[in-house]
């Protein structure tokens, strides 16, 4: 059994941007309400699951949190959860936020993988994307890293949207390999249910990509990244080496145990997944009122678990065992054809995805089933 | 001393007919206010939804008159669709009298003479009721002229009335007890019972509902079916009132129900007599004409193991809609299933919908087609009725296909666009007639098959409406018929294939691409669609595969939602059907005949 992970949910940012759909406050007002509440909640996990090889601590944004706050909470998890002694420890953070002493205390505090959000390095898409930091803020920033003598930086990229030309595009790419950074993160801008994007898109304001121009996309940074030496692993992940793969991420997709904190997260044990309130508000006062903040838990089926494996093994290079599919003649027959027109292979009895296989991996999982 | 007196209300679609049955309800006092709802006796969830009804309906009304004379009304609901005359018939043999709605503004319609015809034929008391005198269009003089000209009835008996306001109600129920003669058989002598509608009850069996032409019956009596001797015990009768009502016997004149334990639903054959098993009559009561179909379409089961069930879910079926013809089928693509004969293209919808609603039947239908016949080479006949045996070409000597007579009326202004509509469907002879002022009667023959095409929605569309419709069968006449055959990535999809003339070949088979184009799903892989006649490819189109379908993120908070997806989206895949590598949903093989007002 591998051993589990644990994730942070630390739902404030500075600002919102208007594409993302995770829940996060835009102000920090409720930041110590927020942190007593998760100690309560840190304590009632306290020996529930095996020795944590992976800390993720994502949100929001984890580095707008002050430096005490941030000691704060690393502290209560070291001392109530138990750790593996190489255990990966990833924290998202905003290149605004990576002032000198914050890089450091991200260091001090045991964080030994930084996630960058970058996203581009075109300020004029920055822009357009609301970030709230310049190209040249980027740039300090993963100077500043390197200088502290991070060795697992990741940088997170947005591409495939009106106003982003292909050059554009290239041009962000190769000025984040300049950085030599052992992952990246390629995200082909979505528009998330209830985000200010969504919403334009729905009045026709803001209009997607066609398909074939994604497609294109899609395959062209592939081609440039791996062309580069990376792996791409997942469908929007890439890393140098396996080693740097995110550790983390990969429990999600392999049905790994995982625990998560904060308003919103999830977690997943066994066959049970569960997860909290998504409003600070509500997962506070559970808490306070000594309950656990947890909205909704459902029990997979074998057949749900059968259809998560092949779906989200479908998602990474990995790919899924063949012992999940059955011995139907039918389905054995849509896998032969999956193969001949160069969607999936079968390798050491796993069904893997190509890269264009990835290009549709929504679909792909149905033909696995009548 | 109570008075039957047993009536019908005969009209064309929309004059008002259940609206008019709703008031005599409401009258008489059946129901009071708060149970009461439009449409009272259109029980079948997809008669409210379309606003028509389907299926006859009897129900007793309790009536006093001024005279303080008791009176029990049996009125049997019409359907009022070409496609239902049937039902029509066969309620008119359990009455004496007719109510024959007309509206005012509308005036009189095709199914107003078809059903008059009718019931002159079963020498029935025919009252004219002129409905919606409220309507501001409204038009007595003109309606009265038309029932004088047109019907060749005394319009001076005619009864004005709007159902809708409830004027003039009264004057219907004294028409219907003053006018309608009472039942004249005897009370006395065996038992004799018409059979006009079944229906399946889970609980009770089969209930027969009948008229009493003589005699009577009460539970304890074991009746016998004359046709093939059954014998069963009667363990209920009595009336319908909305619900059934217990009585202590069911007697001569009376419409009413048995209930006698019948369980297997092929016992019980609509126009059968019932009689006394003790004391049987001389000779069964004349039955019903045998329907013969017009419309033929395979019904399968989506998927291959509920044919069992749909074999079971269609005798019950017919229980209730005699007209309904089927018999076993099985098709390359869509495995087993049932060749079935339907009177019309409403009736073959109908049929489909009531399948799938109250029988819970997931069916996929082929396209409809009419009865062709095939002189061959080797003096030989053959009937086809499925594209599947069309015969080979070479063999064909003569091809014939079934022609009408079209009877449409229309107002003068429209006879332009219903004249190119003819013309467009191959219709020929034209004859034209002037039944009164501002009408015209245009008749014309056409080919069956151009008529259960969509060809009465065009018709509502072209007239706004206006134009009112009814066809009878006319003769064989020769055509050039070939078999258009789809090809659904490369493979022939035997459900698809249509037999049509061959200079409506490549229309047809453009636009059933162009359907198949808009119905089935895009896939991984491109899907040409072709219409193939014998080798020759006469049309075609593509559906582009998915160039990219994936989210950009899943990580924990994701997974839950997407299995949630994936769940439906597996549950829609099961009510598809695979051909070879292509899922077709069973609206596909609907939209080549359905219309589409373009």
């Amino acid at each position: 059994m591998q051993s589990p992970g644990l994730y942070v949910h630390i739902p404030f940012c500075r600002v919102k941007c208007p594409y993302c759909g995770f829940y996060s406050l835009a102000s920090s007002s409720l930041v110590p309400r927020w942190l007593k509440a998760f100690k309560k909640e840190v304590l009632c996990y306290k020996d529930r699951f095996e020795c944590f090889d992976s800390l993720y601590l994502g949100g929001g944004t984890p580095t707008v949190l002050e430096i005490r706050d941030l000691e704060t909470m690393m502290e209560h998890l070291f001392i109530h959860f138990r750790f593996d002694q190489d255990t990966e420890i990833t924290i998202e953070a905003n290149p605004a936020d990576m002032t000198r002493e914050k890089t450091d205390c991200v260091r001090a505090v045991g964080c030994n993988r930084v996630n960058l959000g970058v996203q581009s390095f075109n300020d004029r898409e920055l822009l357009f994307l609301g970030r709230n930091h310049t190209a040249k803020d980027a740039v300090r920033a993963l100077d500043q890293l390197r200088a502290s003598g991070c060795t697992n930086v990741g940088i997170d990229l947005i591409y495939g949207f009106k106003g982003q030309s292909l050059k554009g595009w290239v041009d962000t790419l190769k000025q984040a390999l300049a950085f030599q950074p052992e992952h990246l993160s390629c995200y082909q801008l979505t528009f998330e249910k209830k985000t200010p994007f969504w919403r334009m898109k729905e009045r026709g304001e803001l209009r997607p990509l066609k398909e074939e121009k994604e497609e294109a996309l899609f395959l062209m940074t592939s081609q440039f990244l791996e062309d580069k030496g990376y792996l791409h692993y997942e469908i929007s992940n890439f890393a140098r080496e396996p080693v740097y793969y995110s550790r983390h991420n990969l429990k999600y997709w392999d049905h790994t145990p995982y625990l998560g904190l904060g308003p919103s997260a999830h977690s997943f044990q066994g066959s049970t997944r569960w997860w909290n309130f998504r409003s600070v508000k509500r997962y506070c006062e559970a808490l306070e009122g000594r309950r656990a903040p947890v909205e909704e838990s459902e029990e997979l089926t074998k057949e749900q678990m059968r259809l998560e494996a092949i779906a989200l093994g479908l998602r990474t290079r990995q790919g899924f065992s063949c012992g999940e599919t059955s011995y139907d003649p039918a389905l054995l027959d849509a896998l032969a054809r999956l193969q001949d027109s160069g969607f999936l292979r079968v390798i050491n009895g796993r069904v893997a995805p190509t890269t264009k296989g990835f290009l549709v991996a929504d679909r792909l999982p149905l033909c696995f089933f009548p | 001393m109570t008075e039957i007196r047993n009536f019908s209300i005969i009209a064309h679609i929309d004059h008002g007919k259940s609206t008019l049955a709703d008031r005599l309800i409401q009258w008489t006092g059946l129901v009071d206010e708060r149970n009461f709802r439009d449409q009272i006796l259109d029980n079948m969830e997809i008669e409210r939804e379309r606003g028509i009804t389907i299926k006859s309906q009897a129900v007793t009304l309790p009536y006093v008159n001024s005279r303080g004379e008791h009176f029990e009304l049996n009125l049997v609901d019409t359907p009022g669709h070409v496609d239902f005359s049937y039902e029509v018939s066969r309620a008119l043999a359990s009455c004496e009298g007719v109510l024959l709605l007309i509206d005012a503004a509308q005036g009189v319609e095709a199914q107003t003479v078809a059903n008059l015809y009718a019931a002159v034929e079963h020498d029935l008391v025919i009252i004219p009721v002129i409905n919606k005198i409220d309507l501001p269009s409204a038009d007595i003089d003109m309606v009265k002229e038309q029932i004088e000209v047109e019907l060749g009835l005394d319009s001076d008996m005619a009864i004005l009335c709007s159902a809708k306001q409830g004027t003039g109600i009264q004057e219907v129920l004294d028409a219907i007890t003053n006018r309608i003669p009472p039942p004249k058989e005897g009370a006395h002598g065996p038992l004799s019972a018409l059979i006009f509608d079944a229906q399946y009850d889970p609980f009770r069996g089969t209930v027969v509902i009948c008229r009493i032409f003589s005699g009577r019956v009460r539970p304890g009596d074991t009746i016998r079916l004359m046709s093939n001797g059954a014998t069963h015990k009667v363990e209920d009768v009595g009336i319908f009132q909305l619900k059934r009502k217990s009585r202590e016997n069911l007697s001569c004149g009376e419409v009413g129900y048995i209930i006698a334990g019948i369980k297997t639903v092929s016992d019980v054959r609509v126009g059968d007599t019932i009689t006394l098993d003790s004391d049987p009559i001389a000779s069964p009561l004349q039955g019903f004409k045998d329907v013969k179909p017009v419309v033929f379409s395979s019904v399968y089961p989506v998927s291959s193991d509920d044919y069992i069930g749909l074999a079971d879910a269609l005798e019950k079926y017919k229980l209730n809609d005699a007209a309904l013809v089927f018999q076993k089928d099985s098709s390359a693509a869509l495995g087993m299933g049932f060749r079935c004969g339907f009177l019309g293209l409403l009736h073959l919808e109908i049929v489909q919908e009531r399948l799938e609603r109250e029988f819970g039947q997931s069916i996929i239908m082929t396209v409809p087609t009419v009865l062709y016949r095939f002189l061959l080479t080797n003096g030989k006949t053959v009937n086809v009725d499925n594209p599947l045996y069309y015969p080979d070409p070479v063999t064909i000597e003569k091809a014939l296909e079934p022609y009408v007579k079209a009877t449409i009326i229309i107002p003068e202004r429209y006879m332009g666009a219903v004249m190119d509509l003819c013309l467009e469907r191959r219709g020929v002879n034209s004859k034209l007639n002037y039944p009164s002022q501002g009408r015209i009667e245009i008749q014309f023959d056409m080919p069956l098959a151009e008529i259960i095409y969509d060809f009465y929605d065009r018709l509502k569309t072209v007239t706004q409406g206006y134009g009112s419709f009814d066809y009878d069968l006319l003769d064989y006449r020769e055509n050039d018929l070939v078999k258009l055959d789809i090809l659904v990535n490369g493979e022939r999809v035997d459900a698809l294939s249509q037999i049509v003339q061959r200079e409506r070949a490549r229309p047809r088979a453009l636009r059933a691409c162009e359907k198949l184009k808009e119905e089935i799903p895009r896939h991984l892989f491109k899907i040409p669609i072709q219409g193939v006649i014998g080798g020759t490819i006469i049309a075609r189109s593509t559906i582009s595969p998915f160039r990219k379908d994936v989210t950009a993120k899943c990580y924990g908070g994701d997974i839950t939602r997407k299995r949630k997806l994936l769940e439906k989206q597996k549950k829609g895949k099961k009510r598809m059907k695979m051909i070879g590598s292509v899922t077709i949903p069973q609206s596909a093989f609907v939209s080549l005949f359905k219309t589409d007002n373009t």
